[in-house]
């Protein structure tokens, strides 16, 4: 599959300012006392995530390269993430 | 910029009696180098989970100075948007745009190596140290670690910018600096989760 | 014939003697490099096995001092996992890989060349420490906090530093060789068209890059703990030294099946051909390698079930150790059914194949006994354990391995190693290893247990333990008629010319030259067919019996094209060129290592080689890979 036309570098700011929208995000929701808790973690890490993916999508261009890329890294995301979640779980939880 | 995308020379199966065409190559290796890091980082990632409240009766998550560090990750998230806009100037063949945000690339790498300095010494200065409990040694290998990656890319992208200068890296389309990039792109979503992980998800 | 002329020279095979091979970056250069570095250091773990066998032929043996003992088991485990199996692995792979393919050279060449010269550089490093006060002593495992706590400073930090060391070598060969498989595969080389010997290594070269990290994180944190005050395994002060456990593992589990799964890749090939039916159940054995690759890094924590990890992960890593048995049983299975009504010729190769699949079974059986919680507690840590693995890692992997030189060295020096020797070689071989192995089965259910240095005279372990030392030796002369035969055979040129398809071979290595030329393949083959050569050279009657088709002699025909052309392909492949920049480069990151060992003085010798690296790395980048002649 060949690669699909790259983003034009107005995409490109655009990105970058949804990111800074989301990094102030991120500092604002500590302060709310209303989040205090699992919401308050849970919003940090989906907010997180968001930035995450945004840049991994648009910057890296994995939306528009070829599959087997995606793939290769997803593999060691996704990979990583239950490994050593259980790791951590051993500790704890069992 | 400077007109659209040069033409896409067909490539061929892999290779073409010895004229493969290099690009996939190197971008599959770059990947799966990337998936490998992944783990490298997930490791000390969990590492510093685990030891994250074993702070020997010493110094804790407490004393993260979040506005400080909120702006320094907002540097490095910024040199990721330099960076992308010096990759499409080379692939849309603008040799001299593309050399200015290279340096402007490095210079926030720089700027946050700087910032990361200045809290290490701070910190140090209060009494966390790598010796003084679990969580000290954890903290400084995470971001010791992904420190050094930054300084890996200012160090690449320094290359590539004093390489340029000689009008060399033109070759397959910028491909040199697409490969940076994915490597700097990638140190940044790292800090992304360090951020999240160690600095906004520890305060009390 | 003035074209040919330019041909030849365009694709010399580089510089000759020993800075050739220092430069050189051709695939099957590197490839018997690698097979010659494993199988000197297969030569001194076997030597540093008997010493310690000489230890426990007796009880309150007086052969060695503890001292001396607990150096050498821990340098014998070490050596025969990163500095013979996986090597030896990574030979058959830099070797074939690409002309199983249909490729000319693998993705990176020089990456290729700078893997293996840092694989034996830290080898060596490794080794250097016998001369400076004494070998790492802790345990090819290294748990901490024992390994954290060592009296001797320096010995450990040998294992965690030249570890490391290998770790980047491996992971810098497993990218090198994914992108291979993905991106180099001649027309027509679907997935599903790879040998299975291809497929294994790239699942190999998946597991070494996602596990590797893990334990590179604990490596540098144990260095940390020892050498700069790091508290990462400090139960003192509040830290969990399982945590070691956990890292060592979730890489280790891993590397058991790297260790053994291209093992299998070369049984499944010599299956096939000397049963000369195609192999059974082609894809169900892709598709278990998978699936055991994929499996394998959620079993991890089997390795410590007397850790107190409590019920709950217990049971979820005791079942999941159950699950992976099923793949692996498909596999044998297959391989059962590929010789099934096949016209087998009993050759050497064959016979190491057969061996494996029988000690494989045995060792895997006894595997499963593992998961059984329970039982697994009383095993820990005795000779049981030491039996399991053996017959997996010997039994299983070696067997398959040795089956693959004797499978390949015609098509590595042209001449067919001589098979009377052989069948010596494999009977001895298997006598010798059950004799060795099979008895500590019986001492680890009497509780004999693992590493130690001496044992009383009343527990009952003499006679079992003196059968396992005769069988040691055994398994030494063994290996030496082996030694001969490769000797006898290449270097005195007894052996009997081999020519391109000594065994009627299935796969594209047998369509080209024994030894291949520097470019493997004159024109780039198109592919139609798993097992390609086969159909090329047989076609089917009614009956679907095989029949060889008239126009084909013996892998004289290589490729289908239409031979009217005039070689202007030839004239157009352009190999890479020699480079000194990979050795020069881990030289430096070796440096580095050493400089690591020895702080904090070392720290010159860190800058030294962080420099010669940097040099090397500039360098290498710069340089045309290519360059016109």
């Amino acid at each position: 599959m060949a690669e699909r036309a790259h983003p034009t570098p107005g995409m490109y700011w655009l990105i970058a300012a949804v990111l800074a929208v989301i990094t102030a995000a991120e500092i604002a929701v500590p302060q709310i006392s209303a989040f205090d808790g699992a919401p308050r973690v849970l919003l940090l890490i989906g907010l997180g995530a968001l930035k995450f993916g945004a840049v991994v999508a648009f910057f890296m261009h994995l939306r528009f390269d070829k599959p087997l890329y995606r793939n290769l890294f997803l593999v060691g995301l996704f990979g990583a993430i239950p490994i050593f979640t259980v790791v951590l779980l051993t500790f704890t939880a069992f | 910029m400077a007109g659209a995308p040069l033409a896409e020379h067909a490539p061929a199966a892999g290779h073409d009696e010895g004229h493969h065409d290099v690009r996939p190559v190197r971008k599959t290796a770059m990947w799966v180098f990337l998936g490998s890091e992944c783990v490298f980082f997930g490791a000390m990632i969990s590492t510093f989970l685990l030891y994250r409240s074993n702070t020997n009766g010493g110094i804790g998550s407490e004393i993260f100075d979040i506005p400080f560090t909120s702006a320094s990750s907002f540097v490095l998230l910024m040199s990721s948007l330099t960076m992308v806009l010096a990759h499409g100037a080379y692939y849309g063949g603008d040799l001299r745009q593309a050399r200015v945000w290279l340096a402007a690339t490095a210079l926030l790498g720089t700027t946050f190596l700087a910032g990361q300095i200045f809290e290490f010494s701070e910190f140090i200065h209060q009494g966390l140290t790598l010796t003084s409990s679990p969580f000290g040694s954890a903290f400084y290998m995470l971001t010791g670690f992904h420190g050094a990656h930054v300084a890996v890319g200012v160090l690449l992208l320094g290359s590539m910018f004093l390489l340029s200068l000689g009008g060399r890296l033109y070759d397959d389309r910028g491909l040199n600096v697409e490969l940076v990039g994915l490597y700097w792109h990638f140190v940044d979503i790292v800090w992304i989760v360090i951020f999240t992980v160690v600095y906004l998800l520890q305060q009390p | 014939m003035a074209l040919m002329a330019d041909t030849q020279r365009t694709l010399s095979p580089g510089p000759r003697g020993v800075w050739g091979w220092l430069t050189t970056v051709d695939h099957k250069r590197i490839g018997l490099l690698y097979a010659v570095t494993a199988a000197l250091f297969f030569f001194i773990g076997g030597v540093e096995a008997l010493l310690v066998r000489m230890q426990l032929f007796q009880p309150n043996g007086e052969v060695l001092s503890s001292d001396a003992y607990n150096q050498l088991f821990t340098m014998h485990g070490l050596t025969m996992v990163f500095l013979v199996i996986m090597p030896i692995a990574a030979a058959f792979t830099n070797y074939f890989l690409p002309i199983l393919v249909g490729a000319r050279d693998v993705a990176f060449p020089r990456l290729n060349a700078f893997s293996y010269w840092l694989f034996l550089f830290s080898g060596l490093l490794v080794y250097s420490s016998f001369l400076v006060g004494g070998a790492p002593d802790g345990a090819w495992v290294g748990y901490a906090p024992l390994s954290t706590q060592l009296e001797e400073v320096v010995r450990m930090d040998f294992w965690t530093v030249g570890l490391q060391l290998l770790g980047v070598a491996s992971i810098a060969s497993s990218a090198n060789f994914i992108a291979t498989v993905f991106t180099m595969r001649a027309p027509g080389m679907t997935m599903l068209r790879m040998p299975v010997f291809v497929w294994m290594a790239l699942v190999v070269a998946f597991l070494l890059i996602f596990s590797l990290p893990a334990v590179g994180i604990g490596l540098f944190q144990l260095f940390i703990d020892r050498n700069f005050g790091g508290l990462f395994y400090a139960a003192e002060a509040g830290a969990d030294p399982l945590l070691w456990q956990h890292l060592f593992w979730v890489f280790g589990h891993p590397e058991v099946y790297v260790l053994i799964l291209p093992a299998m890749g070369i049984v499944s090939e010599v299956l096939p051909v000397f049963s000369r039916k195609p192999l059974f159940g082609y894809p169900f054995i892709v598709f278990s390698g998978a699936a055991i690759g994929f499996i394998g890094f959620g079993v991890w924590s089997h390795h410590m079930f007397t850790s107190g990890m409590g019920p709950i992960a217990e049971a979820g890593f005791g079942v999941a150790t159950m699950i992976i048995a099923v793949p692996t049983g498909v596999k044998i299975f297959n391989w059962i059914g590929t010789t099934w009504g096949g016209r087998i010729r009993f050759s050497t190769p064959m016979l190491f194949s057969l061996g494996f699949i029988a000690m494989f079974v045995i060792g895997g059986l006894s595997g499963v006994t593992h998961s059984v919680i329970p039982a697994d507690t009383q095993q820990h840590d005795t000779y049981y354990v030491v039996a399991h693995f053996h017959y997996v890692l010997f039994g299983g992997a070696v067997f398959g391995y040795v089956a693959g030189v004797y499978y390949w060295f015609p098509k590595w020096t042209g001449r067919l190693l001589d098979e009377s020797l052989g069948k010596l070689h494999f009977w001895l071989a298997l006598i010798g290893f059950n004799l060795t192995f099979g008895p500590m089965h019986i001492l680890g259910l009497n509780g004999q247990p693992r590493r130690t240095y001496r044992y009383g005279e009343n527990l009952g372990w003499d006679f079992w333990n003196q059968i396992a030392t005769i069988g040691a030796f055994i398994i030494l002369v063994s290996f030496l008629v082996f030694a001969w035969n490769i000797i006898s055979s290449h270097f005195l040129r007894r052996g009997r010319p081999a020519g391109r398809d000594p065994w009627d071979g299935r796969t594209l290595e047998w369509t080209i030259e024994s030894p291949p030329p520097v470019h493997n393949f004159d024109e780039v083959p198109q592919v139609h067919a798993l097992d390609e050569f086969w159909h090329r050279k047989y076609a089917e009657d009614d009956e679907g019996r095989a029949v060889r088709m008239p126009d084909v002699t013996g892998g004289a025909v290589t490729v289908e094209t239409d031979s009217g052309g005039d070689g202007d392909a030839h004239g157009d492949i352009h190999m890479p060129s020699p480079s000194y920049y990979p050795a020069l480069a881990s030289a430096g990151l070796v440096t580095m290592g050493a400089g690591f060992v020895y702080l904090p003085w070392g720290w010159l010798a860190v800058g030294v080689g962080a420099v010669i690296s940097m040099w090397a790395f500039f360098g290498w980048s710069l340089e045309p890979i290519t360059r016109e002649h």
